[in-house]
């Protein structure tokens, strides 16, 4: 059985200008032990959809879907402090800028520490050799000292090994990632990739990677979602969509990479996107 | 016959920082001895991670900082913004797109407005010229005019982008330079810019100095590439011969943790993970 199961899912926002609809019925399922790579461009709704399930979103978003489980239970019908217990502990999740997300009142230590107390209600002792073992696995030197540290005496990619930490604390069985690796350099990235993938191996969770970067998704992932405009335009393993993409936009995706480019002008995805039969876009 | 149009040799930049009460000053040295040239018509890429020193090199190219040390030519001539001061000429030949179209534009502007100010301040055209100016520019980055009396909110960070280069382009610069123009943009839009500066480069021969993180991007419209690593230049060659051979092992660090949307990579990766 699926880990994560989502059927139709559609997220409609309250504006002043009535209401919109970021996510316009995506069905997906990870597995457990499964890289899943949801890409699209910004306002494609694949942030929103798995803030969905995280329950993160604002009161002015209506979520409705036919299914939407996670480990065989429903999350459409938890109450708020039900989901609380499985949000950070079963399923966590891993935010685009690590310097953002952690509070930068308090020292590292403390924010790991507060999951194991909260989730796992460990003592004092415990939690400390715990989270120094956490850090040990994301790679920080010093991890002892480090635990006294401030966020903002850390650089990007350290922040985001520590976010890591925490998002790993209970190991959980779902871990969700929005582009952990878009604010940081090429080499940081590849380590925290690496970090990553080893984790979810050796943990055996399942893996959601949101990205808009190509290359994040050929390094990572199994299988792969493509989304534009809160519809899911393709889903497909890894390999076959880079080797056959089937609809439109992803192929139009794929020739926008600078890599990919013959002659000296790059095909946009609006040349391409609406050109052929859009039937093929949807499907 | 190829013209230089920028120059710079051995230049330095050091940035004195603390000296409080309890705390000794400090020296940091971002840019240690870069020298360079790029000819009229051509772009150099300049490549490295954050804190490396290539946007303190964007700087001091664009005249916004002085070098510690070092001599800039433009066009030839010498150019000393801590002696000599700049002249609205030499501002008029260098301009900057910086790399957050969200905040290098003022939000209470209207896009007539920033089109129009380079014009203001550095020349002395009338108004009803400046506008017309202004239009023009708009229909060459792809915009159009219903756009010019809006403001920087109602824009797509793409569309932003593109008022950032219009702006830049207002005085007919013959030297931009491009600070991470397209890392904030989506892989489509990425596209649609490139294209952009593709064209215009073509149609005013104008050169760019181009400065990314991202190596499929400066390999697609770079002629020249140099590699900073802790403010020096540690490779610096044309395109085809840094990427076919890098020297130094900084830059094979750098092509080794680019990520690789090919299929072959993709199968050896999927090949390894199945063995382990």
């Amino acid at each position: 059985m699926a880990l994560l199961d989502i059927q139709n899912l559609v997220v409609e926002f309250q504006t002043a200008s009535g209401s919109f609809r970021a996510v316009d019925g995506v069905s997906l399922h990870v597995d457990e032990r499964e890289v899943l790579a949801i890409v699209g461009e910004s306002g494609s709704g694949k942030s929103v959809s798995m803030l969905a399930v995280m329950g993160l979103l604002p009161w002015t978003a209506t979520v409705t879907a036919d299914r939407m489980s996670f480990n065989g239970r429903d999350l459409l019908k938890l109450s708020p402090a039900e989901r609380r217990k499985i949000v950070g502990k079963d399923m966590s999740m891993i935010f685009q800028e690590p310097m953002a997300s952690l509070n930068p009142c308090f020292t590292v230590g403390f924010q790991i520490e507060e999951v194991l107390r909260f989730h796992m209600g460990m003592d004092r002792a415990p939690r400390r050799e715990r989270a120094i073992e956490l850090l040990t696995q994301v790679g920080i030197a010093d991890p002892e000292e480090r635990l006294s540290s401030f966020p903002h005496q850390m650089s990007g990619g350290q922040c985001q090994r520590v976010m890591i930490a925490i998002a790993i604390a209970c190991n959980p069985k779902l871990l969700i990632a929005d582009e952990p690796t878009t604010a940081l350099d090429v080499t940081i990235q590849k380590q925290i990739l690496d970090l990553l993938v080893s984790l979810q191996a050796k943990y055996g969770m399942g893996l959601i990677m949101i990205t808009h970067n190509m290359g994040v998704v050929a390094e990572t992932a199994d299988r792969v979602i493509v989304q534009y405009k809160g519809r899911k335009m393709e889903e497909a393993d890894v390999l076959s969509l880079f080797e056959s993409p089937k609809s439109n936009y992803t192929r139009a995706l794929l020739s926008a990479l600078p890599e990919n480019a013959v002659g000296d002008r790059l095909p946009t995805v609006s040349d391409m996107l609406f050109e052929p039969a859009p039937s093929g876009a949807a499907a | 016959m190829s013209i230089k149009v920028v120059e710079g040799k051995n230049i330095v930049r050091d940035y004195h920082v603390g000296g409080g009460l309890f705390r000794a000053q400090r020296t940091v040295h971002a840019v240690k001895g870069v020298s360079f040239t790029v000819d009229k018509g051509k772009t150099l890429a300049i490549v490295g991670e954050s804190g490396c020193g290539k946007s303190t090199l964007a700087r001091i190219i664009t005249l916004i900082d002085p070098a510690t040390s070092g001599e800039l030519f433009i066009d030839g001539n010498k150019v000393d913004i801590a002696k000599g001061g700049l002249t609205k000429e030499m501002r008029r030949k260098v301009q900057i797109v910086f790399q957050n179209p969200y905040g290098s534009l003022n939000p209470r502007q209207k896009i007539g407005d920033v089109l129009g100010e380079p014009l203001l301040i550095n020349t002395d055209k009338p108004a009803a010229e400046r506008r017309d100016l202004a239009m023009k520019m708009l229909k060459k980055v792809g915009l159009g005019h219903e756009h010019y009396n809006r403001y920087p909110h109602m824009f797509s960070g793409g569309q932003r982008q593109r008022i950032a280069i219009a702006r830049a382009l207002m005085l007919n610069p013959s030297l931009l330079v491009l600070d991470e123009p397209v890392s904030a943009l989506d892989l489509s839009v990425q596209a649609q810019v490139l294209n952009l500066l593709a064209d215009l480069q073509d149609e005013f021969q104008l050169t760019y100095v181009f400065i990314s993180h991202d190596l499929s991007v400066v390999r697609y419209i770079a002629d020249d590439v140099m590699v900073m690593y802790f403010g020096e230049a540690v490779e610096y060659g044309s395109r085809d011969e840094v990427f076919a051979d890098p020297k130094h092992s900084y830059t094979r660090t750098l092509f080794a943790a680019t990520p690789r949307a090919d299929v072959a990579s993709i199968k050896t990766r999927l090949a390894k993970k199945k063995a382990a």
